[in-house]
């Protein structure tokens, strides 16, 4: 790797550093309590693991150049540099051994938000030639085809033509004005395809105008997964374009935890403006149309049920109640996770774990923190609002011989809606 | 300086009013550093305010929820104790109150002598459990660094200090009172450049977190 790499790498770093992370490095006292909150520290027992630890390389550019003692320290040669050896060791632990659950951040006596550092810390692996290459190809496929998995339209367009056929239903596909336009994420067209036909009857049901645009129907972002701003950058103006375009009012995210964040939170600061249009993930928009009772629904759920709140929803962006409250419209016998909302414990598979192939046993070994939490509750079935989530707790289930089902919260909206005479076609 | 009274006077004189420039200079350098960096403008709708939830997380974070206080409870709880123990004995001892008011001009009821013996004993007692925490916890030991060391030493001794003082346990009295200061005075020096910045830091800390948080509409 060249000097200039390097540079490359520590000028993006340094570029990430502001009031914020000067004021969490000042403060941790080296507790060792957020150790305690990352299920990659806990089920692990490796402490090599601990949240602090894997942001020593923006921690030591923070001290030796942006404070004054760290400064003078520098020039007596009394610091660590960062080098490109620190860097490909970090590796590991800035990627596989983490989800950017922000877990860690809630729990800090200090109040170091530590994942809002991870992910900055990022930008300068990615600059500096050290990221895995699962999420590298996850994010040239992104930017070359607009799928992180190298789905077309289509492919998509296969499964519109089959969920029309068997709802009976038009599947808007650009329809300019729409009140909303409605984005998926290439795992849940693939895993999923029970999502769009979900949404369908719902939005028929409640008479909301939505559309799928040919532009742009990719919601997640592999740019801020991997941690490049220019790619996540690139992506998020691509749904941008696309809403501009077909002149929506509102944007949906889909059964996705990243993309949420994505797009509400760091796509307008990305792209440096605010949107023309709202961003809402689809478990908000249907508690919405709950509240206004535009969902009419029938008979409920009678096995008992429990819920994964994926950490992007939940902890991430304040979405907590309104899964609940849709889920006491069609579950009689649900019981929540001991520690659930903005306490509860990541499946493992985020941050783009689930992309880096090679972390997949730090993956598995992260889920038997969940495990173990929906042991405690003994429930029949998991009911989530993340494919992603989705997909891991399906296959750690099954490593662990655990016959509990995993369902999408949307689809059991659908599955209860009163119907509403013959469909119209 | 050679005759124990001339130390005394040394470090509660010249020695105290050099610590205080260092600590205040230093503190204040420390400060405007964080603060200089700023933030950017933040384009994402808000979900709530960042004012009150940042406030609001500077007192909630004080306190560990349930799943983390069953986890870690040896942090919490030692934690507590002799921090709050610390506090006691700085700001309730009726000579460090003397001391204040001498300095500050102002001065407020102390506890009584033996209840901040007591609570002295503990907090070193307390300080000395941390430390062998430290050596012994993996993760502990693992995230350790010389520094963490030194910190522990220099809040360690003030308290070691005052204790031997306070019973004469070392004489002449003018040497270990001279002691005390002079731990006191290393306290003061260390402290801008060691994570005991995080004394005012943590709040700060704290604010953003609760802020950045609160934008999201989650209470942290």
């Amino acid at each position: 790797m060249s000097e200039l790499t390097l540079e490359r790498g520590l000028n993006a770093l340094r570029a990430e550093i502001d009031a914020p992370v000067a004021a969490f490095f000042s403060s941790c006292v080296h507790c060792g309590i957020c150790a305690t909150a990352c299920p990659f520290c806990t089920e692990t027992g490796d402490p090599k693991y601990t949240p602090i630890l894997k942001l020593e390389p923006l921690r030591l550019v923070w001290e030796s150049e942006f404070t004054l003692w760290g400064r003078i320290k520098s020039s007596l040669g009394l610091s660590r540099k960062v080098t490109d050896e620190m860097l490909a060791e970090w590796e590991e632990l800035l990627y596989d051994s983490c989800s950017m659950c922000g877990r860690c951040s809630i729990v800090c006596p200090v109040g170091n938000d530590l994942q809002y550092m991870i992910r900055k810390t990022r930008e300068g692996m990615v600059a500096s030639g050290h990221a895995p290459e699962g999420l590298i190809g996850a994010a040239g496929r992104a930017i070359r085809t607009g799928s992180p998995m190298g789905l077309q339209w289509k492919t998509l367009d296969v499964q519109i033509k089959h969920v029309e056929g068997s709802t009976g239903l038009e599947v808007p596909v650009d329809k300019a004005g729409a009140d909303y336009l409605v984005l998926l994420s290439s795992m849940e067209i693939i895993n999923f395809p029970e999502y769009l036909e979900a949404i369908t009857k719902i939005f028929d049901h409640a008479g909301v105008k939505w559309t799928l645009s040919t532009d742009c129907f990719e919601a997640t972002n592999a740019g801020i997964q991997i941690g490049s701003k220019d790619i996540a950058a690139e992506l998020v103006e691509r749904v941008v374009s696309a809403a501009t375009k077909l002149n929506v009012k509102n944007v949906i995210s889909p059964e996705c935890g990243h993309a949420y964040t994505a797009i509400r939170w760091e796509g307008p600061n990305l792209i440096g403006r605010s949107y023309p249009f709202r961003v809402f993930h689809i478990i908000e928009v249907l508690d919405d149309l709950r509240a206004s009772g535009r969902l009419q629904t029938e008979g409920k759920e009678t096995d008992r049920l429990s819920m994964h709140d994926p950490c992007n929803l939940a902890r991430k962006s304040g979405v907590i109640q309104q899964q609940r409250n849709l889920m006491d419209l069609v579950a009689e016998n649900f019981v929540d996770l001991k520690e659930h909302g903005k306490y509860q414990w990541c499946c493992g598979a985020g941050g783009g774990v689930s992309s880096n192939e090679r972390a997949e046993p730090l993956k598995m070994a992260a889920f038997k923190r969940k495990k173990a939490q929906i042991e405690e509750v003994e429930p029949e079935r998991m009911v989530t609002m993340c494919a992603t989530c989705r997909t891991q707790l399906e296959e750690g289930l099954e490593e662990f011989n655990m016959d509990i089902p995993v369902v999408g919260l949307t689809e059991m909206i659908a599955d209860h809606l009163v119907e509403k005479g013959p469909p119209r076609g | 300086m050679s005759d124990p009274m001339g130390f005394l006077l040394w470090v509660k004189g010249p020695g105290l009013n050099w610590a205080l420039a260092i600590f205040a200079l230093g503190m204040l350098v420390r400060i405007v550093e964080i603060f200089m960096l700023g933030r950017k403008t933040n384009y994402a709708e808000p979900k709530g305010g960042e004012w009150g939830p940042g406030f609001k997380t500077i007192l909630t974070r004080s306190v560990a929820d349930p799943g983390t206080f069953a986890r870690a409870p040896f942090n919490v709880v030692v934690g507590w104790i002799w921090h709050i123990g610390f506090l006691i004995t700085l700001l309730l001892f009726i000579p460090h109150i003397e001391l204040f008011r001498g300095v500050l001009g102002i001065a407020w009821p102390g506890l009584p002598n033996p209840v901040v013996d007591a609570v002295t004993a503990i907090t070193i007692l307390a300080l000395v459990a941390t430390l062998v925490h430290r050596l012994q916890h993996p993760v502990k030991k693992r995230i350790s660094t010389p520094e963490d060391y030194l910190v522990w030493t220099v809040t360690f001794l003030p308290l070691l200090t005052g204790y031997l003082a306070y019973h004469r346990l070392v004489n002449p009295y003018p040497l270990i009172l001279g002691l005390h200061i002079l731990s006191v005075n290393l306290f003061l020096v260390v402290f801008p450049f060691t994570k005991l910045t995080h004394v005012f830091t943590a709040f700060i800390a704290r604010w953003y977190n609760g802020a950045i948080f609160g934008r999201k509409g989650v209470e942290s």
